[in-house]
């Protein structure tokens, strides 16, 4: 029984260490140069810096490459570095938006916010009188509203979409995708144009819950479309097969079948609303007291929360206390955001 | 024989068999299909009752609603309107310039973006990244506007002077007085940042759907990356990207919040984009609601009917192009 050796997997093509090596002192010496530009230059900074050493990174990257191989790996390289840059680019907002608020948004916070509104104080007092409390049971009112406003025409026009696929399907997924680009304000200049100003003449929170839906169905729709698109349609035809009529192949095994895919429509619309600021300015009032009927009188809202102490404001405390309310904004979306993915990824798709 | 007989009397007739639909199915089908109509008739409705508010103001106006830049209530000693003059053209001007902005700054950082995310990134760092730019893609406008107005502001006012210094002599980069702040500049800016993951998730879509047999055949001819991407990735997803572009435009244009919050809105015409004052048509009607008597209200929902009609008309030209270039590979 000879033992044959089992050669180590070898890699020719992969970066050897010496080349890494060589690649990481090119990056120092990059460092360094941005180093002295910043000292010799008109630049400064950490912008500065980083754009330097952005600059002579890809600069002594791409002489390697073309020292090492030629100039088509040299460009390549260029293209790697910038495609890199970019995602930087892009990360950075999103790093930086969330640092700010949970930075800025914690001084605000206080156990006081959950049980007070704001009758009793105003935006430039300490930030422990008063609180959300009015603002929250606003937005899950108005939120709660637009729901059940929005999900039975968002599902139907998911099912027409999927289910019916009508002669129509292609112009109603057309408006559905031009209506997801309505302006936030357009939707509550419309509201105040139909409703509000012949009819109500009242700014309350069913205004708000209305407006908000003209932005949510689009939302709900197209998700709806995609989880029933899921939907295999080896179900149907099993639906079919057993004798079942069209609604009852619908209501009995479509639907239940794309039950997780709906929530997940449901809670990216309700992500895509909570915090809309446009419409909820112009027609649902914004008020500083608690108010449970959406029927009568104004009512707050956490957008309007935020928007009323920053722009009134001005001391420290109403900084605070509006980057507490983002805060607040902040860790519903992201929770929201995590229930949808979290749903939509358990099922294997 | 009479078994037979007796057995053919027991069995019933058979089901009538027919392509027709049941009542229920009948039902079921009018009320989806009525629901599907749901978003046509509220298009409709926007536009129509947009219209039957703004129509007095716009057959005052006419054309020179749209190309006129004067917005002007004189008031008489009662208060009392007495003369009244609406034009848009100053705030549409901004508009575009704010959303041009955005899409020069947003769509190249968008699309490498998307290109990092399809061809470099990998694993779970790439599922990482899709989830935070589509969490991006969900923040409020209120939070962009409001980071923009404290964190941004700084670091994009000594960009602009930097511009301004070294690209001064350009009359767009020209400013009258040295105010950098709340320029329509930085509003582009925010509003680049906004539409950053709304392009780079169409545009990775789009990568996506790239055939593989092409970019393996490209990767098997010796191609690099980049010759890879130029040879067949670009001429491929072009058209969905600028499709994208198209999206992140539409939605530029009727940035309120972030707007309003960021830009110094005074109503003038401005071409210098580092000079802080300006504005947009969203953010005029913000910003005149608050006071505005009937006859403003009026021109106020003219200018939200125009608006509308704005951003209809680019998603719509975005919606077809997307589905022209993006439903290839499906």
């Amino acid at each position: 029984m000879t033992q044959s050796t089992i050669p180590k997997p070898q890699m020719p093509w992969g970066t050897s260490k010496a080349q890494r090596m060589a690649t990481a002192s090119l990056l120092v010496l990059a460092g360094l140069l941005a180093g002295a530009a910043i000292e010799l230059t008109g630049l400064s900074g950490k912008l500065g810096f980083a754009a330097a050493y952005f600059f002579f990174a890809s600069l002594v990257i791409f002489a390697q490459q073309l020292q090492l191989r030629d100039l088509a790996a040299a460009k390549d390289s260029l293209l790697s570095s910038f495609a890199l840059l970019a995602m930087t680019i892009t990360l950075i907002p999103i790093v930086s938006i969330v640092s700010t608020v949970v930075l800025k948004g914690y001084k605000g916070i206080h156990f006081g916010m959950f049980t007070n509104d704001m009758t009793q104080a105003s935006v430039n007092d300490p930030v422990q009188a008063g609180g959300l409390l009015h603002a929250l049971v606003g937005t899950i009112i108005m939120v709660g509203g637009a729901l059940i406003v929005s999900f039975p025409i968002g599902l139907l026009t998911a099912l027409y979409l999927t289910e019916i696929r009508g002669s129509l399907a292609r112009p109603i997924k057309f408006l559905v995708q031009a209506m997801s680009g309505v302006p936030s304000i357009v939707a509550g200049l419309f509201i105040l144009s139909i409703l509000v100003i012949p009819v109500t003449q009242e700014l309350n929170g069913l205004m708000g819950s209305l407006a908000l839906s003209i932005l949510m169905i689009p939302t709900i729709a197209r998700t709806a479309e995609e989880m029933l698109l899921l939907i295999p349609n080896e179900l149907r035809e099993a639906g079919v097969a057993l004798g079942a009529t069209q609604w009852r192949t619908v209501s009995g095994v479509v639907v239940p079948a794309a039950k997780s895919g709906l929530v997940t429509a449901v809670i990216l619309g309700i992500a895509r609303i909570i915090g809309e600021t446009a419409p909820i300015l112009l027609v649902s009032g914004g008020a500083d007291a608690l108010n449970f009927n959406p029927m009568s009188g104004p009512m707050g809202s956490l957008p309007f929360y935020i928007w009323k102490a920053f722009l009134t404001g001005g001391t420290e405390e109403a900084y605070a206390r509006a980057w507490g309310g983002m805060l607040i904004l902040l860790i519903l979306i992201m929770v929201l955001f995590g229930l949808a993915r979290y749903l939509s990824g358990r099922r294997a798709v | 024989m009479t078994l037979l007989e007796n057995r053919s009397a027991e069995i019933p007739a058979p089901r009538e068999i027919t392509t027709k639909p049941r009542r229920s199915d009948q039902i079921f089908r009018a009320v989806v299909t009525i629901g599907g109509m749901t978003s046509l008739v509220i298009l409709g409705l926007i536009a129509l009752f947009l219209s039957l508010k703004g129509i007095s103001v716009l057959r005052v106006e006419k054309f020179t609603f749209i190309t006129e830049s004067k917005w002007e209530v004189l008031q008489d000693a009662e208060g009392k309107v007495a003369e009244s003059t609406f034009g848009l053209g100053a705030m549409l001007i901004g508009t575009f310039l704010s959303a041009f902005i955005a899409v020069i700054v947003g769509v190249p950082i968008a699309v490498l973006s998307a290109l990092y995310l399809t061809f470099y990134a990998r694993g779970p760092v790439k599922k990482l990244l899709i989830s935070l730019i589509d969490l991006m893609a969900a923040f409020p406008s209120l939070l962009f506007g409001f980071w923009g107005f404290i964190v941004l502001m700084g670091s994009a006012e000594y960009w602009a002077k930097l511009l301004n210094k070294y690209l001064g002599f350009i009359p767009i980069f020209d400013v009258p007085a040295p105010i950098f702040e709340r320029s329509p500049f930085i509003a582009g800016l925010v509003l680049a940042i906004m539409i950053i993951p709304i392009v780079t998730a169409i545009s990775r879509e789009i990568f996506d759907q790239t055939p593989l047999d092409r970019v393996q055949a490209a990767y098997a001819l010796g191609a690099s990356k980049l010759a890879m991407i130029r040879a067949v990735v670009i001429p491929y997803g072009r058209g969905g990207v600028v499709g994208g572009a198209m999206l992140g435009l539409g939605r530029a244009m009727g940035e309120t919040v972030a707007v309003y919050t960021v830009l110094n809105v005074v109503y003038q015409v401005n071409w210098q984009v580092l000079f802080g004052a300006g504005g947009n048509v969203a953010s005029l009607i913000l910003l005149k609601f608050g006071e505005a008597g009937p006859e403003e209200v009026n021109a106020l929902m003219a200018a939200g009917l125009v608006l509308f009609l704005l951003t209809l008309t680019v998603n719509a030209i975005s919606d077809v192009l997307i589905n022209k270039f993006g439903k290839k590979g499906r």
